[in-house]
């Protein structure tokens, strides 16, 4: 059926409210951000100078601090990638299979969650608090007092602990997502399996995984996604330190912008994660699709 | 008939795009006419200034709305904010380095109040500490090309010292009444303390300015003005021999075993809960702690001293000046109101009245009255301080990061003191080049 000129004027109209709400929100934002990042600007001065894509040179070829910030952080999404998302799964796994007090579980694992950072962060530092916290003090009851140290201050543990405390909030949104995963397979294939003699790894294997593929890719989107723009965990942990030791891009784009008043430099960070971003879920979603289809 | 909705839809987004800009220039923040709009961050300072606001409204009939935005980054953050939109109060605080005020400055946020503190044979000028006065004004050929002139007015001053605890001192065998003065007496301390089980020095070290603040003193002592400042023009290198013996010092305080565990990320609440309930023998903080301790725990028994001594050639300085300071909003309309009530916010009552209630240093040197005595302490001090807002050239923001970051690597154990001095010096290296491009 062909819409009439006057349909078709109407049915946009409908649309226009969505669209007009997304240019202010995200395509406006998106573009003022580009063009900043092509100034050099401290945010307040009258004047901006021009400079191209200096900015952008500059980060990619002489900014040491920015790739070490980068690399900290794929650090951080490779544990919670790995670690962080098998607990979930383990956890969803276990809560799916209707043990006892299961409800109260799937409400004990989602409070981490919805704790803010901040507060988090202020918790696990006296957990990892170097003269007085309780982790050096369950270790010196244990007999290892030898292993105590100022965990987040010490440059052998301090990414650890960060990624630890990170992973420790975040697996409670990976647990519900591939709990309701788990419970949208139906019941009747398991059942079928297990008549046909198959263990339960047989079944975890050929049923389970293949029909959570979406979910996991799903799951894994958010992971980088949530994980490489973590901010508020290393400023209420580490600010950053010791040295370089804990920054992200997230905390490097905050110091440029705030504390060195290099705004426009701050954007071209901003815009290079953003790409960056978006390839890592581009690769990720062509590589779900890749398993589905296997 | 697709083609023409794009299009539509395109001119639609084209003009939602030139329409906000405009939006930003939206009208002057909104005080009525007979009332003026303070924003500021110290929260510790709220109900002062509301009673402050009741005195000046029932005095002058003008109405005064102290407005509290805490903690201090989402405060400046709104600041910005508010600059880019010309959306400003009357009257208003500036945090940050010099480099931001200037920008403020220059962009026409502040007014120059150097003609009505001029009025009257400097009248108003006249009541402050000169050095409290000195971190408000941009002299004349600063590298800011700000104007000479005062930008704003200081509530009260501060220093940066070191404090120690009798007590723990006491119990460590140390004498209480003597605090180290030169470097070597403190590094012995780091001994006695570790015997006794008691750990030793706390800062907000894991706030990079604080470290800054104990190496530039240690580095003016070390090497004098003149040479920190020909460093900061780039005439004398990071790797000079004297830089290398600064960075030394921290290996040699790192050794020492008087840095507390987790100094190099600790936040300066952390460092002040730990010294004030005894957690800590030794800290570095400014004289707003007097207040903040009195909060933590009333009874610590303390006392506070100079940075110690690393060399007897140059005199020992301190960071500090005007603690809190207020600015008026150049482009008000009563900008002459705000410029009345912060004059009489400078009056001898005002400035008594804030000192009791917040325990902080006054601006005006005739309030000093009945302070406590380790307030007193700072007091005395305050012809040593400096500043870096004082300084005739800033360094690169590059290069403070990476002093300041070495410092803590160094303190970690991750680099030498000769391995940093040479970062440091690549780093300016190439903003000087930068600089002459």
């Amino acid at each position: 059926m062909k819409l009439s000129f006057r349909d078709q004027f109407t049915n946009s109209l409908f649309a226009l409210p969505a669209a007009l709400l997304f240019a202010v929100f995200s395509i406006y934002p998106f573009y003022k951000v580009f063009q900043l990042s092509l100034y050099q600007w401290d945010g307040i001065s009258t004047a901006m100078r021009f400079v191209g894509f200096a900015n952008f040179w500059d980060i990619l070829t002489r900014n040491a601090a920015w790739w070490i910030s980068f690399k900290n952080a794929i650090y951080i999404t490779f544990l919670a990638l790995t670690v962080q998302n098998a607990l979930a799964l383990l956890l969803a796994w276990a809560v799916d299979r209707e043990i006892r007090a299961g409800n109260i579980y799937r409400v004990i694992f989602f409070i981490p969650p919805i704790l803010s950072g901040i507060v988090v962060g202020l918790i696990w530092n006296w957990i990892f608090e170097g003269n007085y916290g309780l982790l050096n003090h369950a270790l010196t009851s244990m007999g290892l007092g030898g292993w105590t140290r100022a965990w987040l201050a010490d440059p052998k543990t301090a990414l650890y602990s960060v990624a630890t405390i990170h992973m420790w909030k975040g697996f409670g949104w990976g647990f519900i997502i591939l709990l309701a995963g788990l419970q949208n397979i139906p019941r009747e294939l398991y059942e079928s399996a297990r008549v046909d003699g198959a263990g339960e790894w047989h079944v975890f294997r050929k049923i389970t995984v293949p029909l959570m593929v979406p979910v996991f890719v799903l799951v894994s989107i958010l992971t980088i996604l949530g994980t490489m723009q973590i901010f508020d965990l290393i400023i209420s942990t580490t600010g950053g330190g010791p040295g370089y030791n804990t920054e992200v891009p997230m905390t490097r784009m905050v110091a440029l912008m705030l504390g060195s008043g290099r705004l426009g430099y701050a954007c071209a960070m901003s815009v290079i994660f953003g790409i960056l971003l978006l390839l890592f879920s581009l690769v990720q979603m062509r590589l779900g699709k890749w398993l589905d289809k296997d | 008939m697709k083609k023409v909705l794009s299009l539509s839809f395109c001119l639609a987004l084209a003009s939602v795009f030139s329409i906000l800009p405009a939006c930003k220039k939206a009208s002057q923040s909104g005080a009525a006419e007979d009332s003026l709009v303070v924003w500021h961050w110290m929260s510790d300072r709220e109900d002062a200034f509301n009673n402050l606001a009741k005195k000046y409204g029932e005095q002058k009939g003008m109405k005064v709305r102290f407005e509290l935005y805490a903690p201090s980054e989402a405060y400046m953050q709104k600041v910005r904010a508010a600059a880019q939109t010309n959306t400003l109060p009357e009257i208003y605080g500036v945090l940050g380095e010099s480099r931001d005020f200037a920008s403020f400055v220059n962009a026409g946020h502040v007014e120059n109040l150097t003609p009505a503190m001029s009025e009257n044979n400097n009248q108003w000028m006249n009541r402050f500490f000169q050095k409290a006065l000195v971190n408000n004004q941009f002299p004349e050929g600063n590298s800011y090309n700000v104007p000479a002139g005062i930008y704003g007015v200081p509530l009260d001053v501060t220093n940066i010292q070191m404090l120690y605890n009798k007590d723990l001192f006491k119990q460590a065998g140390l004498d209480p009444e003597r605090p180290p003065q030169t470097w070597d007496e403190f590094l012995k301390i780091g001994p006695a303390l570790k015997k006794a089980g008691i750990p030793g020095f706390v800062s907000g070290w894991g706030e990079l300015w604080m470290i800054d603040c104990l190496a530039s003193n240690l580095a003016f002592n070390l090497m004098g003005e003149e040479k920190v400042l020909k460093t900061l023009k780039g005439e004398v290198p990071y790797t000079d021999p004297e830089w290398k013996r600064l960075f030394k010092l921290f290996e040699e305080f790192r050794d020492s075993g008087l840095p507390a565990a987790g100094l190099v990320t600790m936040v300066n609440k952390t460092a002040e809960q730990n010294f004030s309930s005894g957690r800590a023998a030794m800290a570095f903080n400014g004289s707003w702690c007097v207040n903040v301790y009195a909060g933590m725990n009333p009874n610590l028994n303390y006392g506070a001293f100079l940075p110690p001594a690393v060399s007897d050639k140059n005199p020992r300085v301190i960071w500090g000046g005007a603690g809190s300071s207020f600015v008026v909003n150049a482009r008000a309309a009563q900008k002459d109101k705000a410029v009345a009530f912060l004059k009489w916010l400078s009056d001898k009552d005002q400035q008594v009245a804030l000192a009791k209630e917040t325990r902080n240093l006054p601006s005006t040197p005739d309030a000093i009255g009945e302070i406590p005595a380790v307030l007193g302490q700072f007091a005395d001090d305050m012809e040593l301080t400096t500043h870096p807002s004082r300084f005739p050239v800033s360094e690169a923001s590059s290069v403070v990061e990476t002093f300041n970051k070495g410092i803590q690597s160094i303190l970690i154990g991750e680099k030498t003191a000769e391995q940093v001095s040479n970062e440091v010096q690549k780093v300016k290296e190439i903003e000087m080049k930068s600089a002459q491009k």
